[in-house]
C-alpha cells in the first residue's frame, strides 16, 4: 500500500518478544511487523498492555530483563540493529532515534537546567565545541516554540509549564536530528488545549526535517490529527494497519471498529457510548486463533482455532478471517444495508 | 533564601536557648551548687561569699539571665573536679574528638558511596552480595565489639596500632592535631574504623535505596533515551539525585558521631569531649556537664543549618524565588 520506493526509515519484521518468568516464557509480542517511510508519521494505538509502548521500547533498544527479544528483526534505513551491542546502541540512540516520553513532567533530571540537558545531549553525538552546542540548542528551543529561548534556555525545568517541558523534551530528542523518532504518549499528560500544539510542532518538524515518527497512543484524536497510517494492536499482535481515514472511517477488523466506536463525539447524537465487552487477555492466557475472538460480536469457529495474519484488503491490513471471507466473497465485511442482528445496533453510531 | 536563612538563625537561637534552660537547671537544681563547690569543712561566712559570687541570691530569671550571657561568652564556670574552667577543658578536649569524627565522616562517605553505586548498578554481582551481608554485619556489630577485636587484633596480637591515646600532637595555636605525625596517625587508625564501620554500611545502604529508586524515574530513562554514556547517566544524573537524602543522613551523622563518640573514645581511651564526659559523670561534675550538653546542641544546629544550606546549592528547585517564572503553555 504505502508504495515508498526509497528504503523504509524503520523496518520491524516479525518481532517476537518474551519475558522470561519463573513459570515460562510470556509472549509480550507475538509477530508485529512495522514499516515507516522517511517524513511518515504512524500511529499506534490500542488498549493499555496491549503492546505499544513495548514495541517502541524495543526499538530503541532499551528493553530491561526479563524482557527480550527472541525473535524477528528491527532495521533502521535498512541495517539491522535488534543484534547490536549496547554500545553500539547507545551511540544509536539520541542521533539516529529520538525519543519522546509520557510525562514531560518527570523526563527532565530537576537538577541541570535545560540548556546543560540539551547541549550534554548535542555533544554526546556531534562534535561541537560548547558554544556551538549551546547556539543549536537556542535554535532548537526556538523551533520547537519556547519563546525567548536565549534566557530560558539557561532555566530548571521546574520553572516551565507542563506544555513547555514537552516542548523541551522534543527539542531534546530532535536536537541532533534523528532519522526516527519515538514518541510513547507524547500528549497523554497534558492539558487538551496544550495537545494540540505540542502535537502540531511535532509534525511541523518532522515534515520539515523528513523524521520518520513512531506515535503511540491511546488517543483516537491525536491519531486522526497527526498520523498518516495507523497500525493497531491488540494482546501483542497488530490487529489492523492502513491509511488513517481508512482505518477510521472504514474499519476492518471488528476490533478496530469497536475501538472507533468507544470514542464520543459530538457530531453524533448518540445516548450510550459503545464499548467493547471483557477486557482484554493476560498475556499468560490468550487464546487459540484471533485474540479478540472471546469479545468479538462476529466470530465464527474458525476464530477459534487458526490465528489470522494480516490479509490485504482495500487499503489497508486486517488480521481477521472475515476479511478473507468477505473477500471471497466479494462483499464489505461491513454491510450496511442487511445488518447482522450483532451489528444492528451500530448503525446509530456509524452513520 | 536570605529571608530563610534567618528564620534558620532563628530557630536555632530558640533551641540553643530551650537547651540552655536545660542545663541551667542541672547545674542549679541538681544538687547544692555551693556544697559541690567547697570543701567539707567551709565556714558559713564562705557558703555566703560563693553564694553571693555565684549570683545564688538574685531572683531565678536573672540567674538564668546571667546563665546565657556568660555561656555566648564561652564561659561555663569551673570544674568541680579539676578546679580549672570549663571552657578551658573543652577547648583541649575538642580538636580530638572533630578530628576523629571528620575522619570518620570522610572515610563513610569515600567508601560508603561507591559501595552503595555500585551494589545499585549491578545487584546481581557476587561482589554486591558479599557488600549486603558485610553491611548487615557492620550495622549489627556494636562499637565495643569492634574497638576491642580491633585493639586484641592488631595491638595484642600484631602491635602494629596503639591501643589507647592520640600519639604525638602538634599544637597549631590553640588548635592540637594529630594528623601530622606519624604515631598520632597511627592511633587515630581504629578509633576512626570503629566509628565509621556503623556508618560505611548505613550510606552505602541509603544510596543504593537511593539509587534503585533514581535508576526507576522518568529523567533516567529519557537520559539514556537521549544516548548518553553509562558514566554520565549513572554519576552525572541518577547519584546527584540521590545526594539529597544523603548529605541530611551525613550531617545527622556527624551530630551524633561527636555527641556519641563517648564509647569510641571509652574503648580506646581517647583524650576527646567523650571521654571527658564521662569522667564528668562518674564525678557528678555538673558543670562539665551543662557545658557539655550546650556544646553537643551547638553543634548540631549549626551542622543542621549547613545541611539546609546546602540543600539550595544540590537542589535548584529551591533557589528560585517563590512564585516566579511560571510561563503559560
Amino acid at each position: 500500500m504505502t508504495a515508498h520506493e526509497t528504503t523504509p526509515v524503520l523496518e520491524v519484521s516479525d518481532l517476537h518478544i518474551e519475558f522470561d518468568t519463573r513459570r515460562g516464557a510470556l509472549k509480550a509480542i507475538d509477530g508485529v511487523s512495522l514499516q515507516i517511510a522517511p517524513g511518515e508519521i504512524l500511529g499506534v494505538v490500542g488498549e493499555s498492555g496491549a503492546g505499544k509502548s513495548l514495541t517502541g521500547t524495543a526499538i530503541t533498544g532499551l528493553l530491561e530483563t526479563p524482557g527480550r527479544i527472541s525473535a524477528g528483526q528491527i532495521r533502521l534505513e535498512g541495517k539491522r540493529i535488534d543484534n547490536l551491542s549496547q554500545e553500539e546502541m547507545r551511540r544509536l540512540r539520541g542521533r539516529d532515534i529520538g525519543a519522546i516520553f509520557q510525562d514531560p513532567l518527570t523526563s527532565l533530571n530537576p537538577l541541570y537546567t535545560i540548556g546543560h540537558q540539551l547541549v550534554e545531549t548535542i555533544r554526546t553525538h556531534l562534535p561541537m565545541s560548547k558554544k556551538e552546542a549551546r547556539r543549536r540548542a537556542i535554535r532548537m528551543l526556538e523551533e520547537v516554540g519556547l519563546p525567548a529561548p536565549e534566557t530560558r534556555i539557561d532555566q530548571y525545568p521546574h520553572q516551565f509549564s507542563g506544555g513547555m517541558r514537552q516542548r523541551v523534551v522534543i527539542a531534546l530528542a530532535l536536537c541532533v536530528e534523528p532519522r526516527l523518532v519515538i514518541a510513547d504518549e507524547p500528549t497523554t499528560a497534558l492539558d487538551v488545549s496544550v495537545q494540540a500544539q505540542i502535537i502540531a510542532v511535532l509534525k511541523r518538524l518532522c515534515r520539515e526535517k523528513g523524521t520518520a515518527v513512531m506515535l503511540v497512543t491511546h488517543d483516537m484524536g491525536v491519531i486522526a490529527e497527526a498520523a498518516d497510517r495507523v497500525a493497531v494492536m491488540y494482546a501483542g499482535r497488530l490487529a489492523e494497519v492502513g491509511p488513517v481515514t481508512d482505518v477510521i472511517k472504514h474499519a476492518k477488523h471488528p476490533y478496530t471498529r469497536g475501538l472507533m466506536n468507544s470514542i464520543p463525539t459530538i457530531l453524533n447524537d448518540v445516548d450510550r457510548l459503545e464499548q467493547i465487552e471483557g477486557s482484554m487477555p493476560r498475556l499468560a492466557s490468550i487464546p487459540d486463533g484471533c485474540a479478540f475472538n472471546p469479545r468479538c460480536p462476529r466470530a465464527f469457529s474458525r476464530c477459534r482455532t487458526e490465528r489470522p495474519d494480516l490479509i490485504a484488503v482495500e487499503n489497508s491490513d486486517a488480521a481477521c478471517w472475515l476479511v478473507e471471507e468477505t473477500a471471497m466473497t466479494d462483499r464489505s465485511p461491513w454491510p450496511t444495508s442487511a445488518p447482522s442482528p450483532t451489528a444492528d445496533h451500530r448503525r446509530g453510531a456509524n452513520a | 533564601m536570605i529571608a530563610f536563612l534567618i528564620r534558620r538563625l532563628l530557630q536555632g537561637a530558640m533551641v540553643m536557648l530551650a537547651v540552655a534552660f536545660i542545663a541551667f537547671s542541672m547545674f542549679r537544681f541538681v544538687g547544692d551548687p555551693v556544697t559541690n563547690m567547697l570543701p567539707q569543712d567551709a565556714t558559713l561566712e564562705q557558703r555566703a561569699e560563693l553564694q553571693e559570687r555565684l549570683g545564688l541570691n538574685a531572683s531565678l530569671p536573672v540567674q538564668f539571665g546571667n546563665f546565657v550571657t556568660n555561656a555566648v561568652q564561652g564561659n561555663f564556670g569551673v570544674s568541680y573536679r579539676n578546679q580549672r574552667p570549663v571552657s578551658d577543658l573543652i577547648a583541649e578536649r575538642l580538636p580530638a574528638t572533630l578530628e576523629m569524627v571528620f575522619a570518620a565522616v570522610v572515610m563513610s562517605l569515600v567508601i560508603g558511596i561507591p559501595m552503595g553505586v555500585y551494589t545499585a548498578l549491578r545487584r546481581d554481582s557476587w561482589l554486591s552480595h558479599l557488600f549486603q551481608a558485610l553491611s548487615l554485619t557492620g550495622i549489627s556489630v556494636p562499637t565495643f565489639v569492634t574497638g576491642i577485636l580491633l585493639i586484641l587484633v592488631f595491638s595484642v596480637w600484631l602491635n602494629w596500632l596503639p591501643s589507647f591515646g592520640r600519639g604525638e600532637v602538634v599544637e597549631l595555636g590553640w588548635w592540637s592535631t594529630g594528623l601530622l605525625t606519624v604515631s598520632g596517625v597511627k592511633a587515630l587508625i581504629m578509633p576512626v574504623i570503629t566509628l565509621s564501620l556503623f556508618q560505611i554500611t548505613l550510606i552505602m545502604r541509603l544510596v543504593r535505596a537511593e539509587m534503585l529508586e533514581v535508576l526507576k524515574t522518568d529523567y533516567i530513562r529519557f537520559a539514556r533515551a537521549r544516548g548518553l554514556t553509562n558514566r554520565v547517566v549513572n554519576f552525572g544524573h541518577a547519584l546527584r539525585n540521590t545526594l539529597m537524602p544523603v548529605i541530611t543522613i551525613t550531617g545527622l551523622q556527624i551530630g551524633a558521631l561527636i555527641a556519641f563518640a563517648i564509647i569510641t573514645e571509652t574503648v580506646f581511651q581517647w583524650p576527646g569531649m567523650g571521654l571527658l564526659f564521662m569522667q564528668a559523670v562518674s564525678f557528678v561534675d555538673i558543670p562539665v556537664m551543662s557545658a557539655y550538653l550546650v556544646m553537643v546542641s551547638l553543634i548540631f544546629v549549626v551542622i543542621n543549618t549547613i545541611v539546609d544550606m546546602l540543600y539550595f546549592v544540590v537542589d535548584p528547585r529551591l533557589r528560585v524565588d517563590t512564585g516566579q517564572n511560571k510561563t503559560g503553555a
